[in-house]
């Protein structure tokens, strides 16, 4: 037996444990990106190998939290994608504005860059007031970080240029103060937000929801847990509300397929079909 | 002798014209799938796998996720997302940060590749001005695959390929040759000939 044929069965092994005593359920994950987080999480670690940190790693919940944190971190920024933004705001937002009031799920919202990007967006379209958004993650310690809204300043420079792109109109300054080397997000985009942990692999619905995005997460995903949150956000979706997935993630050969039109075809934006 | 499963290509800078000589002087039934990653801007769009598709006997596509590998089809590692190899065959897409401050990252292709292929891998390094590929081509080796190396003095930006070469000093590069003959080199290594829907039934039906 090769090396990395032990390591594939420690990793298994890890995964199945972490299931049973955390209730957790990583198995469902592709394993090449999972397999990259675990490796790296181990480096960091005081651990050689994953057999050797399995016998803490089950009994110390410290250990496990530390896991978790390793191989639950999605990255995005603000604005990711300007084009997907930019046909949000032109093709999505004057359907949602014919609403009195607006639910929207950020599914996997890790630390909140895209949430606060649609409040920017959603706020300078005059709907301030008029949603919520309720923005989720398996990471509580992301989430954390995320209902802060502070972002390193050095990123600030990039945010601005997509904000710019994604036909974003005023100084995108006016949206945060920078104090250091910290920009710190303004109060007027936390308010309509709600932080809430939520992991896509066990959890339930979130009732009549006008739009659910879930951009570049599912891609972790192996086929079956995919098929799982598609069904999830279907039966979230009232009749005319919209399904978000990051560009390289699509509804073809899905289950829930036939039930949505694509409105923008390449940046995967779908709405859900009346009756 | 072994029998290969799948080529990797790392390339950056001057990778245009480098992969449109190379994928151009293989034929469409070239019997193993060719894994890409081109650097290139994030927000470049799906334009180079169109182009190189049309210029090139082979089919040339962008990755999606879940894709089945197959072999005489090229896969290009699309703008922004790190491109990775499954067991089960199937190649799957990554957001994760930089690697090598490259996203895609050659790295990040070259070592999930070696995980799955182990010795049955050709890994290939071309032009580019960076490092991004030598722990890649490292991990490639390692796993006792072939190694093939853009010669610097033949590349438009030596610094990849050299950088390359010195990171697998330690068990040596198998090949380091000219792009003229390195289609000839794989097709040499390549075994048989592809039989794939694709080609039997002609590249536009």
């Amino acid at each position: 037996m090769k090396s990395g044929d032990v390591e594939d069965v420690e990793i298994r092994l890890l995964l199945e444990g972490v299931q049973e005593i955390y209730g957790y359920d990583f198995r469902g994950y592709a394993d090449a990106s999972i397999k990259r987080r675990l490796i790296h999480w181990l480096a960091e670690s005081e651990f050689e190998t994953f057999s050797q940190a399995q016998s803490l790693l089950l009994r110390d919940r410290g250990v496990f939290e530390s896991l978790l944190r390793g191989i639950t971190v999605n990255v995005t920024e603000m604005f990711r994608d300007p084009s997907f933004f930019k046909a949000v705001r032109e093709q999505v937002v004057p359907f949602l504005k014919t609403y009195p009031f607006v639910k929207i799920w950020h599914a996997g919202c890790a630390t909140g860059e895209e949430a606060y990007s649609m409040a920017i967006l959603l706020n300078e379209e005059g709907m301030a007031g008029r949603y919520r958004m309720y923005a989720t993650d398996i990471n509580e310690a992301v989430l954390q970080k995320a209902a802060e809204g502070v972002m390193p300043i050095t990123e600030m420079q990039r945010f601005t240029r997509n904000y710019q792109k994604s036909g974003g109109s005023v100084s995108f300054a006016d949206y945060y103060t920078a104090r250091y080397d910290r920009a710190i997000l303004s109060a007027a985009l936390k308010k309509d937000i709600v932080f809430a942990p939520h992991n896509l692999a066990i959890d339930g619905e979130f009732g009549e929801m006008n739009m659910v995005l879930c951009r570049n997460v599912m891609i972790y995903f192996k086929p079956p847990l995919k098929e799982r949150c598609l069904q999830l956000f279907d039966s979230s979706l009232l009749a005319g509300g919209f399904l978000c997935l990051g560009l390289k993630e699509s509804l073809e050969k899905k289950k829930i397929g036939a039930r949505y039109e694509e409105l923008a075809a390449p940046l995967r934006i779908y709405r859900k079909r009346y009756g | 002798m072994a029998s290969f499963q799948a080529v990797v290509i790392g390339v950056s800078t001057g990778g245009l014209q480098a992969l449109q000589k190379l994928l151009g002087q293989l034929p469409a039934d070239f019997s193993l799938p060719i894994l890409i990653v081109q650097h290139i801007r994030p927000d470049a769009g799906s334009g180079l796998a169109k182009l190189l598709d049309e210029r090139c006997a082979l089919r040339v596509k962008e990755a999606d996720e879940q894709d089945e590998i197959l072999p005489g089809t090229v896969y290009l590692a699309p703008p922004n997302y790190h491109l990775l190899v499954e067991r089960a065959g199937f190649l799957s897409l990554s957001a994760d940060p930089y690697v090598s401050f490259a996203r895609p990252s050659i790295d990040v292709l070259f070592e999930s590749a070696a995980e799955v292929f182990g010795p049955d891998l050709i890994g290939v390094v071309l032009t580019g001005a960076n490092f991004d590929g030598s722990r890649g081509l490292q991990a490639i080796k390692q796993k006792g695959g072939i190694a093939i190396v853009q010669d610097p003095a033949d590349a438009e930006a030596r610094q990849m390929p050299q950088a390359a070469i010195d990171a697998t000093a330690a068990t040596g590069v198998d090949h380091v040759l000219a792009l003229d003959g390195m289609a000839a080199l794989l097709q040499k290594l390549a075994p048989g000939r592809a039989t794939l829907p694709h080609i039997t039934r002609g590249r536009d039906a």
